[in-house]
């Protein structure tokens, strides 16, 4: 019982991740916190699907104990899946990163009301 | 090597966009020319392929000969095929369109343009064709990525437009992988086909409900649909221009094209789906509307452009929505007559001398006798956003009216007509501008002023889309009958 | 190409003008050579829509290829007799327009002739189109393309007024347009096909509900054009055009393609007995006779020549669309026949306008006192076509407006006759002012002397005016079209009046 209670709070922290994740993403005027605001929801999400691949008393995949059927190891495939999303969201950052530093360069400042006054002259 | 068709299609830009920029070092016509060449290459074997796939029927192709649920498969069926003869065609177009522009940039520049250029159509290419639900995700994000860099080279407001769009982008990554994963712990796949098949199975739930409501808002929230569209003015109309024609013109149809292969070939029907596709008709309606009803209020004719965007995602929206067999006809076809007008519209805009582009509407007096060519092109094009015939876009709202009355739905024919109406009001505004109003720099003739026209390489693109626009609406009935026909899920 | 005109005669006669506008840009250069694409297309067209003509005065009808626009629904063109009618009409006039427009736009020395003779030719292409249109979808193709040819023409002058007459000419006939759309979508669903039958298409059963919704769809969207009050806005704003325009189009084309499209509904859509069923030709009647008086009483408040003649157009249109409403056969076939006796008659009066301006620059009814005197041969064609428009006997208004109300009478509808003689003094007494002061008070200021190339067109068609009103069966026989086609719709059930 205590495995699957630490099943349900891997599931939790994923969905508190996405919330502040989201809440950051929408609510802060900073640039630059928008910007790691999605990086901790890009987590929630790999969160996510790795407590997908948990097996009680499973092992890792590369391990697996003779004789034990199915079920008896973790299952690679979201791990898989996630390294390549992590892929991504690296590769977003780092495109988000260089626009940032090219507003920055411009107009000397990440806030967002700031910036579309700027640009509305 | 006609096996590996199907790869061969994703393949020729992904590898031109690794090889250009070395390529570039040599020479910068050699680099543009294997960019032309990689793009036409692409769309001749997607013709290849879609045609094979009409006379024997779809066509999966197993990548690295690992079978499906196990490996991934790419699918050339009537759908996809086609959406990628549309992707590829439109490539080919922008490619040659995009000279002009890349001469104007350095060499490392433009190999860079033209690199992640062919990087994004491999990301909407492969959207088009997979029939893997993350291989999907990873697309939707290579050419999101790249289209994020390309948007980005517009100039400063642009750079911000784009931070915008990448945030809400990601968001609906997120969500679309989100809901991937409730369906994955469903059902222990990603294979459309297969998932397809084992949804069947699964009782409809609340994990069932919350996976499909998450893949269904990411991929809307891609589409720029309204009230999501707020990045989408100011990236698009900064943009360079062969940017703008290409993102304006493919981008969103690829993601409508991805909600489509969601909702009708992957989720079981169900009142899950039912109520996203109630919740879309609604958005939909707001789209429509609130698109036309912008556009009537912007004097730059690229933001004009943008929002009637907005309005014309609502079109096919509607249509998917309502869902039977003409609506979904009309949607399609309005995927591909869109697809090629607005590509035709942007073109023509981006075609004319830079300092009339910063202008307004009015900036657009006399442009008739500037650029005949690239005009008559843009009326065509702005007739069937209009939905006048006999273009395309006329028929789609034929389809989409006809499915609208089948299923009873009164006020998406309304909606319809009204956005029409408001479509007219504002293209003849410009079009007015274009023909009637004189030229305040120049005399006033019968003899076209010889002043800088358009480079040819502009000018075919855009003459081309505008002939197809024309072809498209006449010949509709070819187009649904052999491909869109098939190409419709069974109801 | 040859073998096209022979065979397919009905797509030929919409493919030359359709040809014609191609050429007329490319050779725009050399304006004679431009001039004698547009006669060669106009002679050529003639000759096609002649051609079928014995075929269908012997009670065929001549097809062409179908076309699969959309999967069930064909690009379909049938030479029938009322179509026949109204393309001998427009070809006919497309040809003296011509040789009128080449004088006029000369002599005003107007900028871009080019334009202007390219989108002519498309109008009519459009024209003849939906008069041979087989079905909804053909028919609604050129009635849309007639309304973006016409555009540019309307605009013509450039000026800040020709701009606004133009965008409120779209605006009236792009909104009709999506009404006529929806109708027809709907007919689709209906009747799959949509194709006309004399008689009308729809299946037995449909409820009068449907009939209402449908009918008033299709009043809407053809309404517009046909200019029936309080859609008639456009029609008065788009005088702004050159005069051949608002002659050919605002008189001929563009308004009848309006009113033959009600005939065309009435007819061979529901069915004159569906109609009367529920109802819905009472709706029409009346809509119909409120025009007439309304238009004829709002003529005298103009003094712009042919702003006064708008609204004579917009009450003469209604008798179209009252003799549809009243359908016997007799009203219909005088319906029908007031295509060609309106279209010859109103031609007339437009090219005098066009002709008094050319010559003396003035538009205003109170500068023409003496003018007769002057232009004697442009204000006699006025004077004979406006009694033609009054309905005076011996000339074609008479026959048409004799049949209205003899199927009137028929149909114990003496409201209608009242209305039809009453208007018919109401236009003696808005264009006999003018032909009055013409001749007998003297003359002012100086005005040009009249050339050959305005006035021997509008000779010709006040001639065949009078032809038409002495034996309207002359040269084509518009009269047996007419009442062949009014037969056929009604099935020849209360037959009476002049055969």
């Amino acid at each position: 019982m205590s495995q699957l209670g630490l099943g349900q709070l891997q599931y939790a922290l994923a969905a508190v991740l996405l919330l502040i994740g989201l809440y950051g993403m929408l609510v802060k005027t900073n640039l630059a916190r928008k910007l790691m605001a999605m990086n901790v929801m890009q987590v929630a999400v790999i969160v996510f699907f790795i407590s997908l691949a948990v097996r009680s008393g499973g092992t890792p995949p590369i391990e697996i104990a003779h004789g034990a059927a199915d079920a008896a190891y973790a299952n690679p495939l979201p791990h898989a899946l996630m390294l390549t999303a992590i892929v991504v969201s690296v590769s977003t950052t780092g495109v988000a990163l260089a626009l940032l530093i090219r507003i920055h360069r411009r107009f000397r400042t990440l806030d967002e009301p700031e910036l579309l006054d700027r640009l509305r002259e | 090597m006609t096996q590996h068709l199907p790869i061969l299609i994703v393949l020729c830009p992904l590898a031109a966009a690794l090889v250009v920029p070395l390529v570039a070092r040599v020479s910068a016509r050699a680099a543009r020319a294997l960019t032309m060449l990689a793009t036409l290459s692409s769309l001749v074997c997607a013709v290849a392929a879609l045609r094979v796939a009409l006379r024997e029927g779809d066509w999966h192709y197993h990548l690295g000969g690992w079978a499906p649920p196990w490996g991934i498969e790419y699918v050339v069926d009537p759908l996809g095929g086609g959406m990628a003869v549309i992707v590829a065609l439109l490539a080919t177009l922008v490619s040659l369109y995009a000279g002009p522009h890349v001469r104007g940039l350095s060499s490392l520049r433009g190999a860079a343009f033209d690199s992640l250029f062919l990087l994004l159509t491999t990301g909407l290419l492969g959207i088009a064709l997979t029939g893997d639900l993350f291989n999907l995700y990873v697309f939707l994000e290579v050419s999101s990525l790249a289209a994020y860099a390309l948007l980005a080279s517009g100039g400063e407001r642009a750079v911000v437009a784009t931070f915008r769009y990448a945030l809400i982008g990601t968001i609906a990554a997120s969500f679309y992988l989100l809901g991937l994963g409730y369906l994955y712990a469903l059902t222990g796949t990603l294979n459309m086909a297969d998932l397809a098949i084992q949804l069947e199975a699964v009782p409809p739930g609340s994990a069932m409900t919350v996976g499909i409501v998450l893949l269904v808002v990411g991929l809307a929230i891609k589409m720029a649909v309204f009230p999501l569209h707020g990045w989408m003015p100011d990236a698009y109309t900064y943009a360079p221009p062969p940017v703008t024609m290409f993102i304006a013109a493919v981008m969103s149809k690829v993601s409508a094209y991805a909600l489509i292969r969601v909702l009708f070939f992957v989720l079981p029907a169900g009142d899950a789906v039912e109520t996203a596709r109630a919740v879309l008709s609604w958005v939909a309606v707001g789209g429509v509307l609130a698109g036309s009803i912008l556009a009537l209020a912007q004097t730059d004719v690229r933001r004009m452009l943008v929002y009637s965007s907005v309005g014309q995602m609502g079109y096919i929206v509607l249509g998917l929505s309502i869902g039977n067999a003409a609506a979904l006809t009309g949607a399609l076809l309005h995927v591909v007559g869109h697809a090629a007008a607005k590509g035709c519209l942007f073109g023509a805009i981006g075609s004319l001398p830079r300092q009339t582009v910063q202008a307004e509407i009015g900036g657009l007096a006399g442009a008739a006798r500037r650029a005949p060519l690239a005009m008559a092109a843009f009326t065509i094009a702005a007739l069937s956003l209009v939905g006048l015939p006999p273009t395309a876009g006329f028929f789609s709202k034929w389809y989409l009216l006809r499915g609208a009355l089948d299923a009873d739905a009164w006020l998406f024919a309304v909606v319809l007509l009204v956005s029409s109406l408001l479509g007219a009001v504002y293209f003849f505004r410009v079009l007015e501008q274009v023909y009637f109003v004189p030229d305040p720099s120049a005399p006033d003739t019968d003899v076209p002023s010889p002043a800088s026209p358009p480079s040819w390489r502009m000018v075919v693109p855009v003459l081309t889309l505008g002939a197809a626009v024309l072809l498209i609406g006449l010949f509709n009935g070819v187009l649904v009958s052999s491909v869109i026909q098939h190409a419709l899920p069974e109801l | 190409m040859l073998a096209l005109l022979g065979a397919d005669r009905p797509l030929a006669a919409v493919l030359v003008s359709l040809a014609a506008a191609a050429l007329i840009r490319l050779v725009g250069r050399w304006p004679t050579v431009r001039e004698a694409c547009t006669f060669g297309a106009g002679i050529v067209k003639l000759g096609l829509v002649l051609s079928m003509l014995p075929t269908v005065l012997d009670g065929g009808v001549v097809e062409s290829a179908r076309l699969t626009l959309i999967p069930g629904v064909t690009l379909h063109l049938r030479a029938d007799p009322l179509g026949m009618l109204f393309a001998l009409v427009a070809s006919t006039l497309w040809l003296v327009t011509s040789v009128y427009s080449v004088g006029y736009m000369r002599a005003g020395r107007y900028p871009n002739q080019t334009g202007y003779f390219a989108s002519f030719a498309l109008c009519v292409s459009a024209t003849i189109g939906l008069a041979f249109a087989a079905n909804l979808l053909t028919f609604f193709l050129f009635y849309e393309l007639l309304t973006l040819a016409t555009y540019p023409l309307v605009a013509h002058n450039r000026t800040p007024e020709a701009r606004a007459g133009s965008r409120k000419y779209l605006v009236y006939t792009l909104t009709a347009g999506q009404a006529l759309l929806l109708a027809i979508v709907w007919a689709h669903s209906l009747v799959p096909g949509g194709e006309f039958r004399p008689g009308g298409m729809l299946p037995a059963g449909v409820p009068s509900g449907t009939v209402w919704g449908l009918f008033g769809l299709f009043v809407l969207g053809l309404g517009v054009k046909a200019a029936i009050m309080p859609l008639h806005g456009w029609l008065p704003a788009a005088m702004v055009a050159p005069t051949p325009v608002s002659a050919l189009l605002h008189a001929v084309a563009v308004v009848k393609a309006g009113a033959f499209g009600i005939l065309r509904v009435v007819g061979y859509v529901f069915g004159v007995d569906v109609l009367r069923d529920v109802g819905a030709d009472t709706l029409l009647a009346g809509l119909a006779t409120t025009t007439i008086i309304f238009a004829s009483l709002r003529a005298f408040r103009e003094t712009h020549l042919k702003r006064r003649m708008a609204y004579s157009t917009i009450a003469q249109l209604s008798y179209i669309v009252l003799g549809a409403a009243v359908g016997s056969v007799a009203a219909l076939a005088g319906a029908m026949f007031h295509i060609a006796a309106h279209g010859f008659i109103k031609i007339t009066l437009f090219m005098c306008a066009g002709a008094i301006y050319t010559e003396s620059h003035r538009d205003d009814i109170r500068q023409l006192a003496g003018i007769g005197r002057q232009m004697p041969i442009t204000m006699g064609a006025f004077a004979l076509a406006s009694a033609g428009l009054a309905g005076m006997p011996l000339l074609p208004g008479f026959i048409s407006k004799w049949n209205i109300g003899l199927g009137a009478m028929s149909t114990g509808s003496w409201v209608f006759v009242v209305v039809l003689v009453g208007s018919g003094l109401l236009n003696v007494s808005y264009l006999f002012p003018i032909v009055y002061d013409a001749f007998f008070r003297a003359p002012h200021g100086t005005v040009s002397p009249e050339r050959p190339s305005l006035t021997v067109p509008l000779a010709a068609t006040a001639l065949v005016a009078l032809l038409l009103g002495i034996a309207p069966n002359i040269g084509v026989g518009f009269y047996r079209l007419a009442w062949s086609a009014a037969t056929s719709v009604v099935g020849g059930a209360d037959a009476g009046g002049l055969p």
